[in-house]
């Protein structure tokens, strides 16, 4: 999801009888549901695992404030804006958490997000598509952050302890998010005009598959999800949360009075649930690949902020310096 | 950030409870530190007060000692008031 195709670098979950002691006793711990802290020993997989999965997700919360930043100046009212800025600064906030979560298990906050202005380290495929009208924010909060929530609740119960932390303090904040763009939408059916209602249609229209995307292969197509399932660093199928997420969502779309561009949508009174069309997951490999229509874009817009916020960060060191100096004098 | 020093952050939800930890920031020096918490920790009035400490400053019990430093406590059970048992009619105690 903000985590997508993680690898794990396993070939296969191994059975208790073949591991080491001290692995063993790490995975009893495991299938206890007790927490693994950063002082615990653990599997050098499990490590690499975690920190590329909290990177990424770290990275997403980041990149994620881009497509919203884009309509801060142009947001149609005062009150609009503030909601918007509080949303993106959460988003920061979401950010941060996760890389100090990540900074236990020692990896490096300067090295991993490198690695992802370099294409090494993945954020979401969701990020790389475009807000093109004021609904797009309505959308993002509604969908996007909906589909964060789906994936992001099940998480506050991981089995690394401060990610399962820092999982508690966004779920928290994620609920004013998805509210606050539904909002925006539901304001826009039932307020707007033709052409405001007709926004609404057109971003559901564009972001409904790419949210689909978020939650991953589907689970044939998903070779890491067996470890990351037994190390509980993932705790539901990439389909299970997919169906979950379309389950709720239906319902809230009808109350908007919009539809998805899906005409193999409908509802199976046996099941319960929604069934829906194929997704193409051509689609998706090539975003990941870095051929969505706004990766360079994000990565670029990254590295400046990096570059530019870099005096920033100089004089910061250079007052504290400073200051130490005046109080030894 | 990698000359920056990581600071934990503990945070005070009411006056009259005790500060607990929150997480973590990075800055330049501690009153850096105190205002990076204040935007991250407390957006929606969670604090009235932030206590900073550099991480390096703490000394953590390690997980191989836990047995020998906890377990001691365990079998103790007569340190519990629901250890003693009074008759119905002293009432509450």
């Amino acid at each position: 999801m903000y985590a997508q195709m993680v690898e794990t670098g396993s070939k296969g979950v191994r059975d208790l009888e073949s591991m080491s002691e001290q692995e063993r006793a790490f995975q009893q711990r495991i299938d206890a549901d007790i927490k693994i802290e950063p002082k615990n020993w653990m599997p050098e997989a499990y490590r690499k695992t975690l920190i590329r999965q909290i990177s990424q997700h770290a990275h997403s919360e980041i990149v994620g404030m881009l497509p919203e930043g884009n309509w801060v100046t142009r947001a149609p009212s005062l009150k609009r804006k503030l909601q918007l800025m509080a949303k993106i600064q959460d988003e920061a906030g979401h950010g941060l958490y996760l890389y100090s979560a990540m900074e236990t298990l020692g990896a490096d906050r300067d090295e991993e997000v490198q690695k992802m202005h370099e294409g090494k380290a993945k954020y979401s495929s969701i990020f790389n598509y475009p807000t093109l009208n004021w609904a797009d924010m309505g959308t993002i909060g509604w969908l996007v952050d909906g589909a964060a929530i789906v994936n992001q609740v099940p998480l506050q119960r991981t089995s690394y302890g401060p990610y399962a932390r820092a999982m508690i303090r966004v779920c928290k904040e994620e609920s004013f998010h998805q509210r606050q763009g539904y909002e925006i939408l539901l304001h826009m059916m039932r307020e707007g005009n033709e052409a405001q209602k007709a926004m609404v249609q057109d971003s559901i229209n564009r972001f409904w598959w790419p949210v689909l995307m978020m939650f991953g292969p589907s689970d044939a197509n998903s070779p890491n999800s067996a470890q990351s399932m037994a190390w509980k660093i993932k705790r539901h199928s990439n389909d299970e949360l997919r169906q979950r997420f379309i389950d709720q969502t239906i319902p809230q779309l009808q109350i908007l009075g919009c539809t998805v561009p899906d005409p193999d949508l409908r509802y199976n009174e046996e099941t319960g649930h929604w069934e829906f069309g194929e997704i193409d997951w051509s689609e998706f490999y090539e975003v990941l690949k870095g051929n969505g229509p706004c990766n360079k874009e994000r990565v670029a817009q990254r590295k400046k902020a990096i570059d530019e916020g870099a005096w920033v960060r100089e004089a910061a060191v250079a007052y504290a310096n400073k200051k130490q100096q005046r109080k030894a004098a | 950030m990698a000359d920056w020093t990581l600071f934990e952050v503990f945070v005070r939800s009411k006056h009259g409870l005790n500060h607990k930890h929150v997480g973590s920031v990075h800055a330049a020096d501690a009153e850096m530190a105190i205002e990076n918490a204040r935007d991250l920790y407390t957006r929606r009035s969670e604090g009235v007060s932030i206590w900073v400490v550099p991480s390096t400053a703490i000394t953590a019990t390690a997980s191989d000692e836990k047995e020998a430093l906890f377990d001691a406590a365990d079998d103790k059970v007569y340190r519990h008031a629901s250890f003693y048992e009074l008759p119905d009619e002293v009432g509450h105690m």
